[in-house]
C-alpha cells in the first residue's frame, strides 16, 4: 500500500467519522444528563429527511440544514416529554422513536415527492460542498504532511469542520463551564444537585436539546454533503455505531472523537477488501470487517481496554420525593 | 320488469367478476424498490404502457425483506392475478416452490432460472447482459483518458459478473492494455440499495486511476453515477436509461429491456409461452441508450465502433463469453 491510498482511505474515514462524530457528542450529552438515548439512530434519520426534502423544495442546504435540526429537536422533545416528566422508561420511549422514524420518513417522503420514499437528488447550492481550505494546492509540495493536508484535512464540506470543532466546544463546555460540571452532576447524583436548588429537569431538557441539534447536524450532513438526497434507511445503523463508540470512549469528548475516527477508519477500510488483503496476506471477507467496530466495542465492554462506567443516574427518572 | 332488470344486472355483475379474474396481472418489485431508476423501475415502466395501452389495471407488490417472498406470490395467485411477473433472481426458489400449488398461474421469472420441465407453468427470462456490457466496455475505454476503467457491482453473485466480464471484455477489444478495476458493493441482497456505500466505491475507484465507471449495482448505482457527477468522471448506467440523471457526466446507460419483458409477458396474460427466453442484441433485449444527454459525449467514432461490434456479435463474428457458462472470466480473475 503506498501513501496515496493511505490518504485516500483517510480521507473517507473522515467523511464517514463525521457523522458518527456527531451523533456521538449528542449521545454524550444526553448520556451525562442520566438519560439513555437510544433513539439516536431515529433522530438522525428523522433529520435526514426533513433536511433532504427542504433542501430540494428550497434549494439551500442551509434551510434544509434547518429543517434537519427542527426534524431531530421534535423527537428530542418527545423524547423528553416521555422520559423525564412522565418518567416512562427511556429505552422503551428511544426504541419506540427509531421505529417512528424508520416508518414516517418513508411516508412523508413518498407522500411529497412519490419516488418510492426518496427525497429527488440535489446538486449545487442545495449540497454542503467540499471547500479546499487555504494553499491546499501549494502545500502538495510538502513532503509527508503536504499531500496529508491537501488530501485528508482540505476538501470537506464545511459540515466536517464543524463536527471537529463541536468536540472542542463539547471539552470546553462539560470540563470549562458550570453547566458543564451541573451537567456532569445530574447525570452521576441527580438529588446533590437538586439539593443545591438546580432544576433536574430543566437542566435534562437542556441536554436533550442539545443532543436534538447535534443529531440534527448528523442527519443533515448524511443527506445533503454525503449523499445528494435522503433515501430510505439511510443512516444504516449509524446511530448505534455511535453509542458502541460512546462506550468505547467512555463518555469523554476527545476520546469519542478518536473512537469516531477509528470506526470511520474501519468502514473505509471495509471499501477496500484489496488494501485489506495486501496488509494481512489473507482473504478477508467484507462483513467480517464491518462487524469490527461491534466486536471492538464487545471487547471494551468485556473490560479488555479498562473498565467503562457509564454516568451512575443513567436511565433512571428523577423522583424528588420517595 | 324489475326481475328482468335485477338478473340482467347480476349477469352484467358476474362477467364484470369473471373478466377482472381472468385478466389481471401482477408485478413484484425485488429489493432495489420500484423507484431504484434501474431494474425495478424498467419493469414498472413496462407495466404502466401496458396499462396505457389497453386500459387495464394491475397488482404490484414491492418485497422489502427476504421473508415476504413466498407469501407475496401465494397472496397474489390466491387473490387471481395471471401472470404473475417477478424481477430479480432471488425469486426463483420461492417461486419453485409456490408454482405447483397454482397449475393454472402463469409465474414469470425475469433473471431467474425455474425449470419448465418441472413446472411448466413458469417462464424463466434472462438476457445477455454480456453482450450490451461489451457494447459499453468498448465506449468506456474510447472515452478514458487514465486507461484505466472501473466496474462497480451491486451483490456479488455470477450475474453480475457476467457484467462485469462482458464490459471488460468490450474494454479489452478497444486497447488491450486497458487497467481495468472491480469492485462489489456487498454480498447480501442489502448491496442493492446503498446509494453512501457505491459513491465511497467510486472516489476508491478513482483514486485506483479509474475515470469511466459502469455501475451494474441497481439502487446503489444511484451514489456511484452521483459521485462520479460530483468527481468529474464519466459514468454508464445500467438496466434503464440514466443518461438524463446526470446529464453531461453519464456517459452511456447499458439498456437491458426488462420493460419489454414484462409488457410482452403482460400482453399474453394467460396465453403466454413457457419457454424459457434469454433476450440478446439480436432480439434487442440488451443495448446502449443515445439520447440528447449523452449526445456531447459520444463521438461519431465510438458510435460507429460499437455499431460494427454489435453487427458482428449478432452475426456471430464476435463471440462475447458469458461468466455464467463456467464462472470464469477470460480477461478477469474475480
Amino acid at each position: 500500500m503506498d501513501y496515496n491510498t493511505l490518504l485516500q482511505i483517510l480521507d473517507t474515514a473522515v467523511r464517514f467519522a463525521t457523522p458518527l462524530l456527531f451523533a456521538c457528542l449528542a449521545g454524550l450529552y444526553s448520556e451525562r444528563s442520566g438519560v439513555f438515548d437510544i433513539g439516536l439512530e431515529g433522530k438522525m434519520l428523522i433529520a435526514a429527511m426533513c433536511a433532504g426534502a427542504v433542501a430540494a423544495l428550497s434549494g439551500s442546504a442551509w434551510l434544509g440544514l434547518l429543517a434537519g435540526i427542527g426534524g431531530a429537536l421534535v423527537f428530542a422533545l418527545i423524547h423528553g416529554v416521555t422520559s423525564i416528566t412522565f418518567r416512562g422508561n427511556q429505552l422503551i420511549s428511544g426504541v419506540a422513536l427509531n421505529f417512528l422514524a424508520s416508518g414516517l420518513t418513508v411516508l412523508v417522503a413518498q407522500r411529497l415527492f412519490q419516488q418510492g420514499g426518496r427525497t429527488p437528488p440535489i446538486s449545487g447550492e442545495a449540497r454542503f460542498n467540499p471547500i479546499t481550505l487555504p494553499f491546499a494546492e501549494e502545500a502538495r509540495q510538502i513532503p509527508l504532511i503536504g499531500p496529508f493536508y491537501a488530501e485528508v484535512i482540505s476538501g470537506h464540506a464545511i459540515l466536517v469542520y464543524l463536527a471537529f470543532a463541536s468536540v472542542a466546544l463539547t471539552w470546553w463546555a462539560l470540563y470549562r463551564t458550570r453547566f458543564g460540571l451541573r451537567l456532569r452532576a445530574v447525570g452521576e447524583n441527580p438529588a446533590a444537585v437538586d439539593t443545591a436548588g438546580i432544576s433536574v429537569t430543566r437542566l435534562r431538557f437542556t441536554a436533550l436539546l442539545i443532543t436534538g441539534v447535534l443529531c440534527g447536524l448528523a442527519g443533515a450532513y448524511m443527506a445533503t454533503a454525503l449523499q445528494a438526497g435522503f433515501g430510505k434507511e439511510m443512516t444504516a445503523g449509524r446511530g448505534y455505531i455511535a453509542l458502541a463508540a460512546l462506550i468505547f470512549a467512555k463518555w469523554r469528548p476527545i476520546a469519542a472523537m478518536w473512537a469516531c475516527l477509528l470506526f470511520g477508519f474501519f468502514q473505509a477500510l471495509a471499501l477496500r477488501p484489496d488494501v485489506v488483503e495486501w496488509m494481512v496476506r489473507v482473504k478477508v471477507p467484507v462483513p467480517f470487517l464491518d462487524a469490527l467496530p461491534y466486536m471492538l466495542t464487545v471487547f471494551v465492554l468485556a473490560g479488555f481496554v479498562g473498565k467503562a462506567i457509564p454516568p451512575r443516574a443513567g436511565g433512571e427518572p428523577y423522583v424528588k420525593e420517595r | 320488469m324489475t326481475l328482468m332488470k335485477s338478473l340482467a344486472g347480476a349477469s352484467a355483475a358476474l362477467a364484470l367478476m369473471a373478466g377482472a379474474a381472468l385478466a389481471e396481472p401482477a408485478v413484484i418489485y425485488d429489493l432495489g424498490g420500484k423507484f431504484d431508476k434501474s431494474f425495478n423501475e424498467a419493469a414498472f415502466n413496462g407495466a404502466e404502457k401496458w396499462a396505457k395501452e389497453t386500459g387495464g389495471t394491475y397488482k404490484e407488490l414491492e418485497m422489502s425483506d427476504e421473508a415476504q417472498r413466498e407469501q407475496a406470490l401465494r397472496r397474489l395467485a390466491e387473490a387471481g392475478s395471471n401472470p404473475i411477473v417477478t424481477t430479480g433472481f432471488a425469486m426463483s426458489d420461492p417461486i419453485a416452490k409456490v408454482a405447483p400449488d397454482f397449475p393454472n398461474t402463469k409465474f414469470v421469472t425475469i433473471d431467474g432460472w425455474v425449470d419448465p420441465a418441472t413446472n411448466p407453468n413458469v417462464l424463466s427470462i434472462g438476457f445477455s447482459e454480456h453482450e450490451g456490457s461489451y457494447l459499453v466496455g468498448m465506449m468506456a475505454a474510447m472515452a478514458s483518458k487514465t486507461g484505466t476503467v472501473g466496474f462497480i457491482g451491486g451483490m456479488d453473485i455470477p450475474l453480475i459478473r457476467n457484467f462485469a466480464c462482458g464490459y471488460a471484455q468490450g474494454a479489452k477489444a478497444v486497447n488491450p492494455d486497458i487497467k481495468f478495476v472491480s469492485t462489489m458493493t456487498g454480498t447480501t441482497p442489502a448491496a442493492w440499495n446503498d446509494p453512501v456505500k457505491g459513491a465511497e466505491l467510486a472516489k476508491g475507484e478513482k483514486a485506483q486511476g479509474a475515470d469511466v465507471i459502469y455501475a451494474a449495482a441497481g439502487g446503489t448505482g444511484i451514489g456511484v453515477l452521483q459521485a462520479a457527477a460530483d468527481e468529474g468522471l464519466l459514468s454508464i448506467g445500467v438496466d434503464s436509461n440514466q443518461n438524463h440523471l446526470h446529464p453531461g457526466s453519464v456517459l452511456t446507460s447499458m439498456m437491458k429491456r426488462v420493460d419489454v419483458a414484462v409488457y410482452n409477458s403482460f400482453k399474453a396474460g394467460d396465453a403466454l409461452d413457457t419457454t424459457p427466453q434469454t433476450l440478446g442484441l439480436k432480439e434487442e433485449g440488451v443495448g446502449y441508450a443515445l439520447d440528447d444527454n449523452n449526445a456531447s459525449l459520444v463521438t461519431p467514432e465510438m458510435k460507429a465502433a460499437v455499431d460494427e461490434a454489435a453487427a458482428k456479435i449478432i452475426s456471430g463474428d464476435i463471440k462475447v463469453h458469458d461468466y455464467r457458462t463456467d464462472d470464469t472470466c477470460p480477461v478477469y480473475q474475480f
